[in-house]
């Protein structure tokens, strides 16, 4: 039994447990605090000099099609195993007062818990009917979630998403079908590393390549929210109650960028650099289109997700440089970013609890009523904006390493070098709005009608009151950032899990003439930087 | 050992036993009818697993063998009208309320066996068409199941929706029959044989009859398409099914649909035999399905009335089946049409189930019925979300594994407009089918009090609700019963992935 099973079985079996009628709040919290144990005990189980996919175990559901249920983790999905319980424990406890809506508390902490077990499972699968299935699972519970419990405009975002991420689901299957059919005829199987391994020894039949290739990048690109498939994201995120926005935004988003470095890159690294251009093109439209987008919105919820949008760019990035800075970069920032936009979504719903709105024009000076609500807003913004310190900038130092070693060959892509500075200058966009945003909700005069309220809780209003003394699940919130800024000050021993996964990655790009030299430097460089 | 032949024999003897029972015992409780008959189909599946497959393909020894094929194929498709049967027998309990006011001058139960008696019959002419490989015996088996619908669906005699949608299906069953028997005449004239391996050994070398031949087929499909609901044969889906009283509705949906499939698979295989008719023949069913394919799933999008809404879906279902009957040359669709039926099997009877139960309680079928049932039961609220998600081809729910065998078939065999249209109608099912989930959660219930249902409802909901979620993580054995050289485990390639497999299976087991 590996502990991974454990992991992807908690949740589902918690969740069956609140529906059945166990003390729903409690039961959620135990599971998630349990299931974040048992993804630390994994991190200790995980013997990092060997490397590879460990933990692993296997039972067989159609053998003769190489189908089995198999689960294994490298250093990248260990990381991405320890990002989701950490936020599925932060949203279980912040969710712990149900949004208004006067439903019933078992079926939302049921559809979270079902969600969490969702990413738990695409991250923890080594097949990849599994590893499809399971994060297609969590549309439904997102779909109960913001339809039921979700706030303004609730009803066309929760439309949107579904559809939008069903069909881009479909769009990966295809894709997945497309690659197992490119294995050679006997051996055929859905087993991921083998289909690594089959790639890497060059068995593939290239002459699917191309259409395979657009389609897992047109179905992981919807998944992620790469422009011009990103429409689903901000009215979704805006619209979905706390714990749904910090679980998908930070959590279940990942898995498009997990896909693409888990399978694209290391299964298809020659066609990945043949339309790394268009790949260019669109994270650029990430970068700059949604990072001004970003600066024009009105509401703190819309303006976190297109943010959070933005932020995919630079991840696409990394990956788009197949280097191992750039990869390893991109890890990282998956990471970092995960955790720091779940604690932006979760400062958001307090202060839309407590305020009822998220119009940046009417609210003001709420640092003075919600210092703890400010205080982690504002450590989470700077971890988005990149500031030292934090994950995200280890993350995007390397990002921008892998990248800027990659527009040295300006003959082969005349592109990469522009797409690099030109995606600098949202460094300074995102710091734009992201301060804006912290000085129009924290900063200046509290308004008069909050001033009033403020006054109420003051005197010990309780609930009606803007303090955020009685803040649910605070704790959550300063676990993910002290997991930020630990990772932030010591990120070698991350550095070092991502790595684990690199070797697969790497020797497939070097494969590809990405050459060592490009690779080489990146890495201590970027760890020098890191430490600082 | 038994000859499957007796299971058929068994079951139109049982139908007889009940209908005679239902005459001589007037003054009993008429579900009793049900009882036995369900019981009686019960026995006959488990039977079916002492049965083994005979006579496959060509002609065999004894005359008969031209006729009737009792492949593992055909044996699939008797146990999945089996169960349809049983699944549909336990909804007519259900249902019999219904069944009891539409009734003129009726006294108690009077008038009601037929309605149990009927189904069971009806499963006899299912089974044999799962074994016809003769025209003359597909058109027999086809009419029997057809000449039963026609008294099924026009139960209600009452009820002027069920009139409406007997003489409708009346009407154009018998025109597409027409179309049937002058297309099989057109075969039998240019060919001189009826079964349909000789027709294609027949044609192999005889080009020069292709157009007469094609005129055949094509005509032939207009009665299959009829059958299966294929666009542009489907006006009569709609209004025969909200018509129909619900059991009905069902059986139709999944019975005559699996039936219709298997006969549409023989006979689109024997033809695509041929090497130069192949291209044609499969050429028009990927027509067929394309057209079906977006005609169900749009023409589904803005249904109010659930009833009508499943019968659209029935018609995109249709679609997604077609697109693999198109792919017959890939080595997977075969599993893939068997597959797809099996999953069909529990999701669309539980949806039926689910609509029964409630619409006796709440007076009607409309969606917005369905406001707020996750508060007024949770069990039925879920087991129509299960029923749905299915449908809609979530994974871990049967349907997903069923769509996913067809677009690998297509795949396999390069049809990529018809993967791309199937892309599309995959959207729209996503929207249509959780427009229901929607009202059922999203919505607050108009009162409150929860909604009572029969415990053999609430067993065939729970029992449908595993059997989808089964279908859906453990495939194996029914790959096993559909394809027993497929799914075998020391087929090649299954060496590779299957060593490290059971290493680390042996390795966690520590």
């Amino acid at each position: 039994m590996s502990l991974l099973i454990l992991i992807v079985a908690v949740p589902l079996a918690a969740a069956i447990a609140v529906l059945a009628g166990a003390p729903a709040r409690r039961t959620a919290l135990v599971a998630a605090a349990a299931n974040l144990g048992l993804s630390l005990l994994a991190l200790a189980a995980y013997d990092g000099a060997r490397g590879g996919y460990q933990l692993r175990a296997s039972w067989p559901v159609v053998p003769s099609w190489g189908w089995n249920f198999a689960v294994g983790a490298d250093g990248l999905s260990l990381l991405m195993i320890l990002l989701a319980t950490a936020v599925t424990l932060a949203a279980v406890w912040v969710a712990g007062r149900v949004p208004p809506g006067g439903r019933d508390e078992p079926l939302f902490l049921a559809c979270v818990l079902l969600l969490s077990a969702g990413a738990l499972g695409a991250f923890a699968a080594l097949d990849l009917f599994f590893f499809y299935a399971f994060h297609e699972l969590a549309l439904i519970p997102t779909f109960l979630l913001i339809g039921i419990w979700g706030g303004e405009g609730r009803y066309p975002a929760a439309w949107k998403i579904t559809i939008y991420l069903a069909f881009g689901s479909f769009v990966l299957l295809l894709g997945l079908i497309g690659l197992v059919l490119m294995l050679p005829a006997g051996e055929r199987t859905l087993d991921i590393p083998a289909i690594q391994g089959l790639a890497a020894a060059g068995r593939l039949d290239l002459a699917l390549a191309d259409p395979v290739y657009l389609l897992l990048l047109a179905g992981f690109g919807i998944l992620v929210a790469l422009f011009p498939f990103h429409t689903w994201a901000p009215p979704a995120y805006g619209a979905a109650p706390t714990a749904a926005a910090m679980l998908h935004a930070g959590v279940l988003k990942k898995f498009g960028l997990y896909g693409l470095l888990r399978l694209v890159v290391p299964v298809l690294p020659a066609t990945a650099e043949k339309w790394v251009w268009l790949l260019q093109v669109l994270l650029l439209g990430n970068i700059l289109y949604c990072g001004l987008a970003a600066l024009g919105q009105k509401r703190l919820d819309l303006l976190l997700g297109y943010s959070s949008v933005m932020h995919m760019g630079y991840i696409f990035l990394g990956i788009a440089a197949m280097n191992a800075a750039g990869l390893g970069g991109a890890a990282l920032l998956m990471f970092g970013h995960g955790l720091a936009v779940a604690v932006l979504f979760a400062a958001a719903g307090a202060v839309r609890e407590r305020t009822g709105t998220l119009v940046l024009d009417r609210l003001g000076g709420l640092g003075r009523v919600m210092p703890f609500v400010a205080a982690v807003f504002g450590f989470a913004a700077f971890a988005a904006v990149g500031l030292p310190g934090f994950a995200n900038f280890v993350g995007e130092l390397l990002v921008f390493l892998g990248a800027f070693a990659r527009s040295g060959e300006r003959a082969a892509w005349p592109g990469f070098w522009w797409t690099t500075v030109l995606a600098l200058w949202g460094v300074v966009i995102s710091t734009v709005y992201m301060l804006r945003a912290y000085r129009a909700v924290f900063q200046g005069e509290l308004a008069a009608e909050w001033a009033a309220a403020g006054a109420d809780a003051g005197a010990g209003g309780g609930g009606a009151g803007l303090g955020d003394r009685e803040l649910p699940g605070r704790w959550g919130l300063i676990l993910l950032v002290g997991l930020l800024l630990a990772v932030g000050f010591m990120p070698q021993p991350a550095l070092d899990l991502v790595r684990t996964a690199q070797p697969v990655a790497l020797s497939a790009a070097a494969t590809a003439a990405a050459g060592p030299a490009a690779a080489g430097p990146g890495s201590p460089a970027g760890e020098r930087g890191g430490a600082e | 050992m038994i000859s499957p032949v007796f299971l058929d024999i068994a079951v139109v003897l049982i139908g007889v036993f009940v209908l005679l029972y239902e005459a001589f015992a007037k003054d009993r409780d008429k579900s009793f009818v049900a009882l036995l008959g369900g019981a009686g189909l019960a026995l006959v599946f488990v039977l079916s697993f002492f049965a083994a497959p005979q006579g496959g393909g060509d002609a065999g020894t004894a005359p008969y063998w031209r006729f009737y094929s009792a492949d593992f194929l055909a044996l699939f498709f008797k146990r999945l009208a089996l169960l349809t049967t049983i699944g549909v027998l336990v909804m007519a309990v259900d249902y019999r309320g219904v069944v009891r006011r539409s009734i003129f001058g009726a006294e108690g139960e009077a008038g009601l066996g037929e309605f149990f008696a009927l189904p069971v019959l009806t499963c006899a002419g299912l089974m044999w068409m799962a074994s016809a490989v003769d025209f003359v015996l597909i058109f027999v088996a086809l009419e029997l199941v057809t000449v039963s619908f026609y008294v099924l669906v026009a139960y209600l005699r009452r009820n002027p929706a069920s009139l409406e949608a007997g003489v409708k299906y009346l009407i154009l069953g018998a025109l597409s029959t027409a179309f049937f028997v002058y297309g099989i005449a057109w075969i039998f004239g240019m060919t001189g044989e009826t079964n349909l391996a000789r027709i294609a050994a027949a044609l192999a070398t005889r080009e020069e009859v292709a157009r007469p031949v094609l005129f055949g087929v094509l005509l032939v499909f207009v009665g299959l398409g009829f059958k299966v609901a294929a666009v542009p044969f489907q006006f009569w889906v709609p209004d025969v099914y909200q018509g129909a009283p619900t059991p009905v509705t069902a059986f139709l949906s999944v019975g005559s649909k699996a039936a219709g499939f298997v006969v549409l698979m023989r006979v689109v295989e024997a033809f695509a035999a041929v090497p130069w008719l192949a291209p044609k023949v499969l050429g028009a069913v990927a027509l067929l399905a394309g057209a079906t394919l977006v005609y169900g799933n749009l023409a589904a999008l803005p249904q109010s009335n659930l009833k009508r809404l499943l019968a659209y879906s029935s018609i995109a279902h249709a679609g997604y089946l077609l697109v693999a009957v198109a792919s017959l040359g890939a080595d997977l669709a075969g599993v893939a049409i068997g597959y797809y039926l099996a999953a069909y099997l529990p999701m669309t009877l539980l949806a039926f189930a689910v609509l029964i139960a409630v619409t006796k309680e709440v007076g009607g079928d409309e969606i917005g019925h369905f406001g707020g049932l996750a508060r007024r039961s949770p069990l039925l609220a879920f087991g129509m979300l299960v029923a749905m998600l299915s449908l809609a081809g979530v994974p871990f729910t049967g349907g997903f594994i069923g769509k996913l065998l067809v677009f690998v078939a297509a795949f396999q065999c390069g049809h990529y407009w018809l993967i791309a249209l199937g892309a599309v109608g995959v959207a729209a099912g996503f929207y249509y089918y959780l427009k229901v989930v929607r009202a059922m959660y999203w919505q607050e219930p108009l009162t409150v009090a929860p909604l009572v249902s029969a415990r053999a409802t609430k067993v065939l909901v729970i029992a449908l609700v595993a059997s989808v979620f089964l279908l859906g993580v453990f495939p194996q054995p029914v790959l096993r019963l559909l394809s027993p050289r497929a799914a075998a485990p020391q087929t090649a390639g299954a060496a590779t992935p299957a060593a490290p497999a059971a290493v680390s299976a042996a390795a966690a087991g520590h």
